[in-house]
């Protein structure tokens, strides 16, 4: 499942499987903690775990894309809060229906990205400080239309999307993270801008001079960022069943962290949707434990920063393995 | 082998300029100056158009945070030298006000102690960012995002996110202190350090090797500089000027509050990142503008202030401070391309 531009195909089959070492760890904490405390195997955890799961998924890969170009986006989560309360607030103030609003919020969220993607494209200026100053006018706009006050109006529909389940403990928010996960798998897999990002993200010149059109690439990479922050956004919309100004404050970190966990190199050229998956059901896994083993829940941060200390760690150690035997490979 | 995110690596490098017949030109184009100019600028407008901004209480307010700042942009400043960023001078900076209200209150240590062991809490945290940096050889951005929240996590647990309310009266008084009913001592501080870091960078080997090792890691690797050392030595001096920055807004609070930098304290950075990059401070590393970040940061504050008596909604000055760092990017941008196609560089 993971993807890696240009390397030799028989070595990086040997370490391809990003997402067997996070989806081996996971397997055993379910194990683990089920049997200290069986009430995590209960179908109502099992629901409330399932829907964290797929919220933080779509934020993960909305990272993914840009940390597949060796960029980053600090903005992500102030597009999602910005669609989220505009989503909420053209409903509530003034009157439209669900999927028009719906259209508006993905179609703000396609915007932003496309614009921060342009300036970065354009100027090759970092993304990093781009990206910042994008992340205070998306915050600063969403608290000047909401001045920091939530809008109530979430209509019945979006709560029950939000809250209900398709059949027993497997909420409706699984269905959009699935759709976005497989649609960034193949894209990454069998598209021709898939192909490209990773090959930006592993070797720009190189890129270039293959004639991949470099400010395209980059641009499409951050719309598609700002479409899945959109995504995200309407999503805690419904979960919340409040349109809260302070949605997407809290995304940064966790967005780096589950890619990072799945095996993705932050230089970019390799990323993992399947990684990414268990790297999300890591966090949310721990983060559910200590609340269970009323552990306190400012912990989370402190654990959430060593995790990703952690797979930093096995990263690099992976990357001297192949290294090693791509120079083993390479003497007669 | 070690890549660092390629994103952060350089756009063209502003050497030393050869061109001489341009000095004058290139001194009017030097982000310094523009700054200067802007400021008066603005200062002016505001003080013609806007009743009360050139009170003695307003101009106090504005040089007190000009002064916090600026020794947070400085804090930023020094880790940018070396090509590199922290995520976590807020986190540090929090951290730092925390233990000082804890060795103050809790312990009853005098000030006058607290404060060099608080700075050297500070630089102790930096250390740690610039060791795992260079013995891992990831690049310091997913480093310090993970010891932001690392520090961030641990300083709510040990508090358990209470605030340390009952320092010495002293502290407080420090912060409301006011030389000719106008300026503060934290904006006369901010100078001094900016003044001494000047004069760091310029004259001492220290600081002259930390400027080439963020330049060229690799030359200054072969003329015998340890560019490793050098970057744990930034990160430990961006680590104790987060903590004098945490110790400044204590003052001005008069007391220890575990969300003054919001939350994981990422409500420092962009005020850090401003100051410098508005400065004329590389992201690429090697080159500082330690008064560009004190012109920065004034630059900044005199804009916020005249907009809040404008009565701009607060909300509104978040989302304009933003636009001010993309406009400064972009001239910054279109200033070297200019003095390019000049042939100044």
């Amino acid at each position: 499942m993971a993807v890696q531009a240009n390397t030799d195909t028989r070595l990086t089959r040997a370490f391809d499987n990003d997402w067997i070492g996070p989806g081996l760890v996971s397997a055993v904490a379910v194990i683990g903690i089920s049997l200290f405390q069986p009430a995590f195997l209960s179908s109502f955890n099992i629901f409330v775990l399932l829907a964290a799961i797929s919220v933080n998924m779509v934020i993960a890969l909305g990272q993914l894309v840009i940390i597949g170009i060796g960029q980053m986006n600090l903005a992500l989560g102030s597009i999602g809060g910005l669609v989220a309360i505009s989503f909420v607030g053209v409903i509530e103030r003034l009157g439209v229906s669900v999927p028009v609003a719906l259209i508006l919020g993905l179609g703000i969220g396609v915007t932003a990205g496309m614009v921060s993607g342009t300036i970065i494209a354009r100027t090759a200026i970092s993304a990093f400080i781009i990206t910042l100053a994008g992340l205070q006018i998306f915050k600063g706009i969403n608290l000047g239309i909401t001045e920091a006050q939530p809008f109530y109006g979430v209509p019945d529909v979006v709560k029950t999307f939000g809250n209900g389940s398709v059949v027993g403990p497997l909420p409706w928010l699984l269905v959009p993270m699935v759709i976005c996960s497989l649609g960034i798998w193949y894209l990454f897999n069998h598209m021709r801008i898939g192909r490209h990002i990773l090959a930006m993200g592993s070797n720009p010149h190189a890129a270039e001079l293959s004639g991949i059109d470099p400010k395209a690439t980059i641009i499409w990479a951050h719309a598609l960022s700002g479409l899945l922050a959109a995504v995200a956004g309407i999503m805690l919309v419904a979960k919340l069943q409040i349109g809260q100004p302070t949605i997407g404050d809290d995304w940064l970190i966790s967005s780096f962290a589950a890619p990072v966990i799945g095996g993705a190199v932050l230089s970019g050229g390799r990323v993992s949707v399947g990684g990414t998956f268990f790297g999300v059901v890591i966090i949310a896994i721990i983060t559910q434990a200590l609340v269970m083993f009323a552990i306190d829940p400012f912990a989370v941060q402190i654990v959430l920063g060593a995790l990703i200390l952690w797979a930093v760690a096995i990263n690099r150690l992976r990357e001297v393995r192949i290294q090693r035997v791509q120079a083993r490979g390479a003497t007669p | 082998m070690s890549q660092a995110v390629t994103d952060l690596d350089p756009p063209p490098h502003s050497a030393p300029s050869q061109g001489r017949a341009s000095g004058g030109i290139r001194l009017l184009l030097s982000n310094e100056f523009g700054l200067v100019v802007l400021i008066a600028a603005t200062f002016l407008a505001f003080a013609l158009t806007l009743d009360g901004f050139i009170s003695p209480f307003s101009l106090f307010t504005i040089g007190r945070q000009i002064g916090i700042d600026t020794m947070i942009g400085l804090a930023m400043m020094a880790v940018i030298v070396t090509g590199g960023l922290d995520l976590s001078v807020g986190a540090i900076g929090v951290c730092a006000a925390m233990a000082f209200g804890w060795l103050v209150q809790i312990l009853g240590l005098p000030i006058a102690l607290a404060i060099p062991v608080t700075l050297l809490f500070g630089a102790s945290l930096g250390f740690i960012n610039g060791f795992t940096v260079v013995k891992s050889g990831v690049h310091s951005f997913i480093i310090t995002l993970a010891s932001m929240s690392i520090f961030f996590g641990m300083m709510i647990f040990l508090t358990k996110a209470a605030a340390f309310n009952g320092l010495p009266a002293e502290v407080q008084a420090f912060g409301k202190m006011k030389y000719f009913k106008t300026i503060s001592p934290l904006l006369l501080i901010s100078i001094a350090v900016c003044l001494g870091l000047t004069t760091f960078y310029k004259l001492t080997p220290l600081g002259r090797q930390m400027l080439a090792a963020g330049a060229n890691p690799r030359a200054a690797e072969l003329s015998g500089i340890r560019t490793g050392q050098m970057v744990v030595a930034c990160h430990m001096l961006t680590g104790a000027l987060a903590a004098l920055a945490g110790l400044m807004v204590t003052a001005r609070t008069g007391a220890s509050v575990p969300s003054m930098a919001g939350h994981l304290g990422q409500d420092w950075l962009l005020p850090a990142f401003l100051a410098p990059v508005l400065g004329g401070t590389l992201l690429s590393g090697g080159r500082v503008s330690v008064i560009g970040t004190l012109l920065g940061a004034g630059f900044v504050n005199v804009m916020t202030s005249g907009l809040l008596l404008m009565r701009v909604g607060e909300f509104w000055i978040l989302a304009s401070l933003g636009m001010m760092l993309l406009i400064a990017v972009l001239a910054d941008r279109a200033r070297q391309q200019f003095l390019q196609t000049k042939g100044m560089i």
